[in-house]
């Protein structure tokens, strides 16, 4: 988890959401509809977005998991975070973390995505505040960014 | 928190061990790959089973596998993601990519299955609700209760089959391994799906599906339409899969499948008549396009009015049939 190695006891019906926010106090990854419907609940399983409201964590033995709370590097914000508050893509906040993730299992995937992919990447994120538009507009900021830093 | 009730949790490593621990279990134990149907309807109390048998470390399961001239093995376990980033699945059967893309959003489609997604459960706007919802209105016929409010005359539960990749099978030909207690059989997709919106397949809870074959179709062209509200996120409310086989500039077979507006996908056979041995130009293709809206009969249990849904059945199935014909319709409606 984000890098370390946590041993945990819990039950075994308890969601990986539950176990992120009730045991690991990790509260960055929001409950949202509990149903897979929203995207707030998701993080990422070896890079891959994968809805915590909706895995068990006895099923992800072994595997990578990085939160909204693993993000930063080296102390500093990641592109997407930064780009995230430059471009007021953040309002309320409750979607942010899933969309943030999902947006960097795209772009460490394909770092020049065009628009439609990314709209794509992010299409199981619901947000209610911004329209949206903000969000697109801040990952594509951030891939220029990240795309920059490499070379 | 909407939490799962209690069970226990099994993790089998081979099929020897699922099956035995599925018959010591029972009735009370239930089968799970993805998880992204069941554990939805287990958190709503739709299905409370007591032990969970996962299949998602039996190596039968995980496989893609090409068969020289002779189609393709897929695995039951295989994710939607994995048949999506398949290439050559695309070019051989692009109505299961095109089905693939459109089911439900990408965290989805990496955690969910395609053996998942054939068994999925039957929906029904009366049904897929919480608990709480469900025990204020009055349990249905299909969990707990003795009236179905869709058609409170009859003793039937109408609620409907919502696999993108059920019809698609149907189409393609597929037929779907299953073994079980008593040994394996091998049906077609078609065989595999009654229409009862209760008891909806035609399998024994202790079954498992293993994998699914798709037969080579060289030859072949075929696609995928769904209709939902929005353009991700929704089950379907409307799916049409379509394969036409061509010779000599007129169809020598073709498969009309629905998805959505029954228990079961539903094979238009009087369209698939009315192609057969035809060119696909318009004239033929309104009128099997006719054909499919005149034997559906959706009713008021998903989103969108039924009339609507059987209305866009005949322009979806227009549309599906001119793409299929190279002259492909354009305007309103983008089935998605
Ligand atoms: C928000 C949301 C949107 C969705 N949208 C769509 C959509 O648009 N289209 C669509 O088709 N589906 C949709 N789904 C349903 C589901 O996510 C997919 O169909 C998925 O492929 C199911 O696979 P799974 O492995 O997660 O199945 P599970 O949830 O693990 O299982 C589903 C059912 O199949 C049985 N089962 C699973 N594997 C086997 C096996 N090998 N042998 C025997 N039985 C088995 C289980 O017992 C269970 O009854 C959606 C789900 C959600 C939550
Ligand atoms: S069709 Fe009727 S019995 Fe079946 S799930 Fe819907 S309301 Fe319940
Ligand atoms: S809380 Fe997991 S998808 Fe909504
Ligand atoms: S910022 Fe409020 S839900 Fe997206």
């Amino acid at each position: 988890m984000n890098g370390e190695q946590h041993p945990l006891a819990v039950p075994v019906y308890k969601t990986l959401l539950e176990v992120l926010r009730e045991d690991l106090h990790l509260t960055g990854t929001k409950h949202g509809c509990e149903l897979g419907e929203c995207g707030a609940c998701t993080v990422l399983v070896d890079g891959e977005p994968v809805l915590s409201c909706l895995a068990l964590p006895i099923e992800l033995e072994g595997r990578e998991i990085l939160t909204i709370e693993g993000l930063m590097e080296g102390g500093r914000p990641h592109p997407l975070q930064s780009a995230f508050a430059e471009m007021g893509a953040v309002q309320c906040g409750y979607c942010t973390p899933g969309i943030v993730l999902s947006a960097k299992a795209l772009l460490d995937r394909n770092p020049m995505p065009t628009r439609q992919e990314i709209a794509e990447a992010l299409s199981g994120n619901l947000c209610r505040c911004t329209g949206y538009i903000q969000i697109l507009d801040a990952v594509e900021r951030a891939g220029a960014r990240m795309r920059e830093r490499r070379s | 928190m909407l939490r799962l009730p209690p069970f226990q949790y099994f993790a089998p490593r081979s099929l020897d061990e699922a099956l035995r621990i599925l018959s010591d279990h029972g009735p009370e134990a239930q089968i799970v790959a993805g998880g992204t149907d069941l554990y939805p309807k287990m958190k709503r109390r739709q299905i409370q089973p007591r032990a969970l048998v996962s299949v998602r470390r039996i190596p039968e399961l995980s496989h893609i596998a090409w068969m020289a001239h002779d189609g393709v093995t897929l695995g039951a376990g295989v994710t939607l993601a994995r048949v999506l980033a398949c290439e050559n699945l695309a070019i051989a059967y692009p109505a299961l990519a095109r089905a693939c893309a459109g089911i439900a959003h990408p965290p989805i489609r990496s955690m969910g299955t395609i053996g998942g997604n054939l068994c999925i459960d039957t929906r029904c706007t009366y049904y897929d609700q919480t608990f709480f919802w469900r025990e204020a209105l009055g349990f249905c016929l299909k969990k707990g209760g003795t009236v179905c409010p869709v058609a409170p005359g009859g003793t039937r539960c109408w609620a409907v089959s919502s696999s993108d990749g059920a019809p698609v099978m149907i189409a393609l030909g597929a037929q779907l391994r299953l073994i079980g207690p008593h040994g394996e059989r091998t049906i077609a997709a078609e065989e595999f799906y009654r229409d009862d919106g209760i008891q909806y397949l035609a399998k024994a809870p202790e079954e498992i599906l293993v994998e699914v074959r798709l037969p080579c179709r060289e030859g072949w062209r075929s696609t995928y339409w769904k209709l939902r509200r929005r353009g991700a996120i929704d089950f379907p409310v409307l799916g049409i899969a379509v394969a036409v086989c061509m010779e000599s500039g007129r169809c020598r077979e073709a498969r009309i499948v629905l998805g959505a507006v029954g228990s079961c996908p539903k094979r238009i056979r009087e369209a698939e008549g009315i192609l057969e041995g035809n060119p696909l130009e318009p004239d033929v293709i309104e009128a099997a396009a006719r054909a499919v809206s005149r034997a559906i009969r959706p009713l008021e249990n998903t989103d969108f009015l039924h009339l609507y849904r059987k209305k866009v059945a005949s322009v979806f199935a227009q549309r599906a049939l001119h793409e299929l014909a190279g002259t492909p319709l354009t305007g309103g409606l983008s089935g998605t």
